[in-house]
């Protein structure tokens, strides 16, 4: 295996995957082994194969259940499920049992809201709409040691369920032009009709495409050499998003035209499709495509019957780590890498993979470029609004009747999508993920657009019947455990803000939320706000900013003091002292006045 | 030749330069603890926040261009620094009094520098076994602040590799590039730079420590000279 990597230090991601999916862990004398077979210093290694959470350095079962652990799963009972399998097993979660046959573990959002709850097995393969009868069959079968490969197939089914297509979902027409007729035409004609469309990045940032494009064809290669790179982030990682995962299922082909297009406008003859660890059950599939295209033409070299034009794309695959959805952290995690973002200048359209000029856009983006370089600028900027032109997909998960896929023009109001996925009663709608805003009732009539409410594509919906409390503190966790671990606010802050959050939440401490505590948790938003690194640090509070906006009551109501309480229980400190003293009256207690 | 403006004065700028670079150089201090001018960056501390024309931003990894206009010690900054000192504080188990890089350490100086009197926050309390194993070298997990100076400076200056990060989030820590793990079977020499850099007292020399009389040590002042 080593060998097939051509002992290529920057494939050590790949390498540890390949490697764990073998051995189920990773050992350290196994990690020796790889440091020095790719000649790394071995302190490197681990400290790569510590980052990801899909590596394990700690022994785990031969099968590995990961829970997803969106909100929107837990909405539909994961954690009951969770406690259900492990109680059959007889495990706790992330303890594997003796004979090392299995552990059942959390793991972030799996990308599978619209059909949850979902796991993932050994990271490769998925389980969806978890129920009862499905979770203890999946025990017997476990216990039995019977292999994933013989479980029911209907367990595996992921649906794709686009209940709204517009242009990009109902995929291209058949008298198309083709990917050859596009390519025939001026790399910078080709970049001149994206600026017309007015096309701006759909992973988030919103950043314009075209713009993007001309800085990487611009870039100085005096020093990298002449070689650019193209790179689709499919690491799909915001929890609450899925549409990525459609993309690649269903219109694959029009994800790689779009990174061809982009590769014939700056230049570039390597492409790398990033595809997160959660999908790894795509792969097969998306290798099929690519074979596909190589085997007609249009990859390669003189790629879709262009002299000297040589492109091809190759996967890599994540390991569990959202903050490789930020740019230069996912080209760190490509060479092999802990995935922490880059210091910005250079920016990778500068400086990216290996130090060459490089494109990273979304899946979205790049299909949409597909479209727009056949259809023309003009038609797409007709789509949608004039600051934000074209349509979004959106991953409707949540408390609605129709859970699913729906693409709409952008500028479309947050009440129209309510109330086409049947979404009647609902106290807020969380839009483009934990890291985007959580909108109450009174800004339904608000519209998705880069200028009013942006979103990355996630439209999770909460009822009236559920604590929006509860929802900060899930996504609190969430920033937390992805933390890179980087920078002082990051890393320490968003700890500072579960432990806070878990004291309000009456887990620590039991009832000693005062309102000292919410003053404290303005305090670090404000901080996390502004002088993280990236991004992950300075919208980690988000949620718990909107809420508090927006929902002030849910916190008031922990609040039981107004003055500061200690988390922990003095009198319960002494328990140990009454313990060797025998001792049992009222004078071995501390009087407390808050007593829950 | 061209200038910004650091606080309300004109600070000269020359080409290449990182705000920190040039303000330090004008005589200003700009604080931090991750930065050393003797390796490259690596932007974590977040101490040396500054504003510059209204946005946050590292110090240390910002070019200075001119005409900026960058804030550094006012008091919303300052109150920022002040928390992350503290977190810095909370996050490990730092207890100065008897610590032997005392009145040499830089987060300790930062801390007195910002006037800070708590933690502020609860404490993380971490259990960080300490690692003796080095005949000349002691390293003290307890105090680590992330900071990443030995990691680059074994890297760059000493060529060796010894440190590296692992974990990540509030797990994160370093590591020790050795088959055992322990720095005792490291290539460090106490002569390496990465031996002396550690801005806290998580990395010592041996057989060094309370040497300097308190009055004469780096950060000693008029207060505690007496």
């Amino acid at each position: 295996m080593l060998s097939r990597w051509g002992h290529d230090p920057h494939a050590l991601v790949q390498v540890l995957r390949e490697t764990q999916a073998l051995t189920h862990w990773l050992p350290r004398a196994l990690l020796t082994h790889i440091a020095q077979a790719l000649n790394l210093p071995l302190a490197q290694v681990e400290g790569v194969a510590t980052f990801y959470r899909f590596f394990h350095t700690r022994p785990v079962g031969r099968l590995r259940v990961l829970f997803s652990d969106n909100i929107t799963d837990r909405l539909l009972g994961s954690e009951a499920l969770l406690s259900r399998l492990c109680e059959r097993l007889g495990v706790a979660p992330g303890q594997p049992d003796v004979q090392g046959r299995f552990s059942v573990d959390r793991c972030s959002c799996t990308g599978l809201c619209d059909q949850g709850p979902a796991l993932l097995i050994n990271h490769h393969q998925v389980i969806t709409r978890l129920d009862t009868a499905r979770v203890d069959a999946l025990a017997a079968l476990m216990l039995s040691e019977v292999p994933a490969d013989q479980w029911p197939a209907d367990w595996f089914h992921v649906d794709n369920k686009v209940l709204r297509a517009d242009v990009l979902l109902s995929g291209l027409s058949a008298d198309a032009p083709t990917l050859p007729e596009v390519l025939a035409r001026e790399p910078q004609a080709l970049i001149d009709e994206l600026a017309r469309a007015g096309l701006r990045g759909r992973g988030g940032a919103g950043f314009p495409t075209a713009r993007k494009w001309q800085a990487c064809r611009d870039a100085d290669t005096s020093t990298s050499g002449p070689l650019r790179c193209v790179v689709c982030n499919a690491d799909e990682g915001e929890p609450g998003t899925f549409k990525d995962r459609a993309l690649l299922s269903e219109h694959a082909d029009a994800v790689f035209d779009g990174m061809t297009i982009a590769a014939r406008a700056i230049g570039a003859q390597q492409g790398w499709l990033y595809l997160r660890g959660e999908y790894r059950y795509l792969l097969p599939q998306l290798q099929a495509v690519l074979e596909r295209r190589r085997a007609s033409g249009l990859l390669g070299a003189n790629a879709a019957g262009l002299a000297g034009f040589d492109f091809d794309i190759r996967i890599h695959l994540g390991a569990g780590a959202y903050v490789c959805g930020e740019e230069s952290a996912l080209i760190e995690s490509l060479e092999g890498r802990r995935g922490t973002p880059r210091i910005r200048p250079p920016f990778p359209v500068e400086r990216g993979y290996l130090g060459r000029p490089t494109v990273v856009n979304n899946v979205e983006t790049f299909c949409a470029v597909a479209h727009i370089a056949r259809r023309g600028g003009a038609w797409w900027a007709g789509i949608g609004t004039a600051s934000s032109t074209g349509t979004k997909i959106h991953s409707v998960s949540g408390d609605c009747e129709r859970p699913g896929l729906y693409e709409y023009p952008l500028g479309t109001p947050i009440a129209q999508i309510l109330a086409d996925c049947g979404a009647m009663d609902a106290q807020a709608v969380q839009v483009g993920g934990p890291s985007g805003a959580c909108v109450p009732v009174s800004g339904f009539h608000r519209r998705i657009a880069f200028d009013d409410v942006p979103s990355a594509g996630a439209f999770m919906v909460f009822n009236p019947s559920r604590d929006l409390f509860e929802v900060a503190r899930h996504f609190a966790r969430f920033f937390a455990h992805e933390s890179c671990g980087l920078c002082t606010p990051c890393r320490v802050g968003t700890e500072l803000v579960v432990r806070r959050l878990d004291k309000l939440a009456l887990v620590r401490g039991a009832g000693r939320g005062s309102a000292f505590d919410l003053q404290r948790l303005h305090e670090l938003d404000a901080l996390l706000h502004s002088g993280t690194h990236c991004g992950l640090g300075s919208s980690a509070c988000n949620p718990l900013r909107d809420t508090l906006a927006h929902f002030g009551e849910v916190y008031a109501s922990r609040t039981a003091t107004p003055q500061f309480e200690p988390e922990f229980d003095l009198d319960a400190e002494l328990s140990a002292a009454r313990r060797v003293t025998g001792r049992t009256d009222a004078g071995a207690h501390l009087h407390t006045e808050h007593k829950p | 030749m061209s200038s910004f403006s650091f606080d309300g004065q004109p600070v000269p700028l020359q080409p290449g330069d990182t705000i920190l670079q040039a303000a330090q150089r004008a005589g200003h201090e700009v604080p931090h603890l991750c930065w050393h001018p003797e390796v490259s960056a690596s932007a974590s501390c977040r101490v040396c926040t500054v504003r510059v024309d209204g946005r946050p931003a590292a110090a240390c990894t910002t070019a200075a261009a001119a005409g900026q206009r960058v804030e550094c010690h006012t008091a919303d900054l300052r109150a920022q620094r002040l928390h992350l000192l503290q977190m810095l504080f909370v996050e490990g188990n730092h207890f100065c009094p008897g610590c032997e890089k005392s009145g040499h350490c830089l987060l300790q100086h930062q801390a007195e520098r910002a006037g800070m009197t708590d933690l502020h926050y609860e404490t993380l309390n971490p259990e960080r076994p300490v690692d003796a194993s080095h005949p000349d070298v002691l390293f003290e997990p307890n105090r680590c602040i992330l900071c990443q100076l030995c990691v680059r400076a074994s890297d760059e200056l000493d060529g060796k590799q010894v440190f590296a990060i692992g974990g990540h989030g509030i797990a994160t820590h370093l590591l020790i590039n050795s088959a055992s793990g322990r720095l005792g079977d490291s290539a460090l020499a106490v002569t390496d730079r990465a031996a002396h850099i550690c801005p806290v007292g998580a990395l010592l020399p041996k057989r060094v420590g309370f040497a300097v009389p308190i009055g004469q040590r780096t950060f000693d002042d008029a207060e505690t000279r007496g």
